[in-house]
């Protein structure tokens, strides 16, 4: 009898090629307190990144975009789908997708689409993507997770809601880089976060974000996963965990009996902060960076709301020439240049002039 | 004499249970009390309740429980005095058992605070305080506990960890307890590096607002189930008194006196003086309400309750253990639930099985929940009866 809890396609895929973009503008989360707390809360990360002024979801995604098809060395026309997870979308009508097809070339034979799912847009593209290559129907199909998120000012989220995150061409596993195994994904309707339509920032359910939604969803996905595939925390080198902030994945890794040092290098949240769509993705693009043949890695996103795309992902020989053919994810968070509070406001206009 | 005996406990564990509806969770604990007492069929239900029509849109809680809990058609009804609830369902039941109106009662004690998250919870809890003078001015009920801490403090120079005794103690107790929201002892330095929540209540100071809920069986000595095998336990006396609803009416409002008044009353119909009790129950829904009720009990003279815990004098191995199986501070706030909370645990405490949280060879068990700043207090004395 099949397995039909587990999404594996006919035909095997992977990642042919991946790329990750961080903006350099940082605003340390004391500068948050300071302006908002008395210098006293306590602080969910180290610092966040902060988009510059000419820089929105789009130009975030076609940067990411451009380093994904510098690794992927194939060209732009090869493509047959780009899809872009995100919760900030700079239009409500009128797709990022088609600007970003068209910025890198890959018009006009092309599928494009916009995806929502909060924090887990940019994976279910992925999944989307497994799909249309695995089918045999596109050779070559672009996922991207990406986001300038919205944090309310004085909202416990400032502190964490912060820009970035990755693009993944996926293609026919023999010429990947990575290959993606099988995902399983955990799906509720669980109102943890939204942001209605008209509003400008999100509204969330506090500690109901917790272990009802986050705990809940990202360690069913991962446990099925693994259980289905035989596996074990130990069976993997990596692992990386959607990140809020700094202690939920840390918690959500132990939960599962993977160690500190497993999730260290995808665990970005601290220095660059929560990048919603981009979160779990760029992490895994900090781990593709240093990660060697064979490594096998487990990805696991959460989007609120509430769901989590598991995935099982296994280094090739390929990671050696390629990981070097584009700005890596530390390189981008080195680039850095600190700004405070009343910067950061006038960056994410978050003054009304009228 | 007519003695009305605890013959069954039960209770959940006090904590978020975001997925557990209100009916589910005072159900639990029933069906926990009602097997305890070896199957005693209740002719009467008692439900403590602080904010279900706020929090979860659902008021009637006697014939939604009676019903949902397979006992359709016997009387049943809410009794509500905030945080005093649970104990004032408690009394209701004593009293109808103890009159002869009812053979068998039930009491149970639930709240879910998890029906809603931020501000609005807050809300529902001020609708408890003086709506009309208090709430409508901004007044929470952890900033009237912080306008009575700050005023103790500055009445007799109480330093900044003046209070950590009470959450030290709390926290310890509640390691042992397999029911308690929170199961890890803390240390001092911790409470000195915690956070405001309102200057000068930190977050050690507040006990946790939580799900929950307990449940006794009550009934006449003369009707226990022939097979019953618990050691007896009674309540030895009952007693409610009020004070001023709004805080800003009293004269001295340092005094607690409706916490004095309900002690006295409840050791003067039990017989005992102060000096029988073994383990006191105290509301320490804050850290200041634990000193005040200390003091007003008459434990400790006024001024000096702060220092009775920062000496150790409330441990398990002291002479008057408090919050013995964490209090609201570590088991939890449970709103409503407190004082049937309290009761399962001193009934715990008599009957010899509280397990780590064991006070040894306790006979005399006082209880003690209030509502709001003792604007209602509701007192219990327990007793172990000789076998």
């Amino acid at each position: 009898m099949p397995n039909n809890t587990l999404l594996k396609p006919t035909r095997p895929v992977g990642i042919v090629g991946y790329g990750s973009y961080v903006p350099r503008y940082r605003i340390p989360a004391r500068e948050i307190a300071r302006v908002w707390a008395g210098g006293k809360a306590g602080l969910p990360i180290k610092e966040k990144a902060v988009p510059g002024l000419d820089e929105d979801v789009i130009t975030m995604s076609i940067e990411a975009a451009r380093n994904a098809m510098m690794r992927a060395q194939i060209q732009p026309e090869q493509l047959r789908a780009i899809w872009v997870g995100s919760e900030s979308h700079p239009y409500a009508v009128k797709p990022t997708s088609t600007v970003v097809a068209e910025a890198i070339g890959a018009v006009p034979h092309i599928q494009a689409g916009d995806w929502e799912f909060a924090c887990k847009a940019g994976t279910e593209a992925m999944v989307a993507a497994m799909g249309f290559v695995g089918s045999g129907m596109a050779e070559y199909a672009l996922a991207i997770g990406m986001d300038t998120a919205q944090g309310k000012p004085g909202d416990a989220l400032e502190y964490t809601a912060a820009a970035g995150g990755a693009a993944f061409v996926i293609g026919p596993a023999e010429n990947s880089l990575a290959t993606l195994n099988a995902s399983y994904s955990y799906v509720t309707d669980t109102p943890d976060f939204w942001r209605r339509e008209y509003q400008k920032y999100p509204e969330h359910g506090v500690r109901f974000t917790g272990e009802p939604a986050y705990f809940q969803h990202i360690t069913s996905s991962s446990k099925t996963l693994m259980e289905e595939l035989g596996a074990t925390a130990k069976d993997y080198q990596w692992a990386v965990f959607h990140q809020p902030n700094t202690k939920f994945p840390q918690r959500a890794a132990q939960m599962l009996g993977f160690t500190p040092e497993q999730i260290a290098p995808g665990l970005l949240v601290p220095v660059i902060g929560n990048t919603y769509s981009g979160a779990s993705i760029i992490g895994l693009t900090a781990i593709l960076d240093i990660a060697k043949p064979g490594d096998r890695i487990l990805l696991a996103s959460f989007g609120s709301g509430a769901g989590s795309d598991a995935f099982d992902i296994t280094v090739t020989d390929k990671i050696s020439d390629r990981a070097g053919r584009a700005t890596k994810t530390q390189e981008y968070i080195a680039r850095r240049t600190e700004i405070d509070y009343a910067t950061y406001a006038r960056y994410r206009d978050k003054i009304t002039m009228k | 004499m007519t003695e009305v005996i605890i013959a069954g406990i039960g209770q959940t564990e006090v904590g978020e249970h975001w997925g557990i509806a209100l009916r589910d969770l005072a159900y639990a604990a029933i069906k926990e009390a009602v097997t305890d007492s070896g199957g005693l069929k209740p002719q009467a239900l008692f439900v403590g309740n602080m904010l279900a029509p706020n929090l979860s849109n659902q008021a009637h809680l006697g014939v939604l429980l009676a019903d949902h809990c397979g006992m359709r058609g016997i009387e049943a009804v809410t009794v509500e005095a905030a945080g005093a609830s649970g104990g004032a369902a408690l009394r209701q039941g004593y009293m109808a058992v103890k009159s002869g109106l009812v053979d068998v009662a039930l009491v149970v004690g639930v709240e879910k605070f998890t029906d809603q998250v931020g501000a609005g919870v807050d809300s529902a809890v001020a609708t408890t305080s003086d709506s009309d003078f208090e709430a409508v001015q901004g007044l929470t009920a952890t900033g009237q506990a912080a306008l009575l801490m700050r005023r103790y403090m500055h009445e007799y120079n109480v330093p900044t960890d003046g209070f950590a005794g009470f959450p030290l103690i709390a926290h310890a107790n509640g390691a042992g307890n397999p029911n308690a929201m929170f199961r890890k002892a803390i240390k001092r330095e911790a409470y000195l590096k915690a956070e405001m929540v309102s200057d000068p209540i930190n977050m050690f100071d507040a006990a946790p607002n939580a799900d929950g809920a307990a449940a006794v069986i009550l009934t006449r000595n003369g009707l226990l189930p022939k097979e019953f095998s618990h050691p007896l336990v009674k309540i030895a006396a009952s007693a409610v008194s009020t004070d001023t609803l709004a805080l800003h009416d009293r004269h001295a409002p340092l005094g607690f006196w409706a916490a004095r008044e309900s002690v006295e009353a409840a050791c003067h119909k039990a017989g005992i003086g102060l000096e029988k009790i073994d383990f006191f129950e105290y509301h320490d829904s804050y850290s200041i309400y634990a000193a005040l009720s200390l003091e007003a009990a008459g434990f400790a003279k006024p001024g000096q309750g702060w220092l009775y815990a920062d000496s150790g004098s409330i441990s398990l191995k002291s002479s008057l253990p408090c919050a013995t199986m964490g209090g609201l501070k570590a088991r939890g706030f449970p709103g409503g639930a407190t004082g049937v909370y309290q009761a399962v645990e001193a009934a715990m405490q008599l009957r010899g099985v509280a397990g780590l949280c064991q006070v040894a060879g306790a006979r005399f068990g006082l209880i003690q929940a209030l509502g709001g700043p003792a604007s209602t207090a509701v007192v219990h004395i327990l007793e172990k009866m000789d076998a």
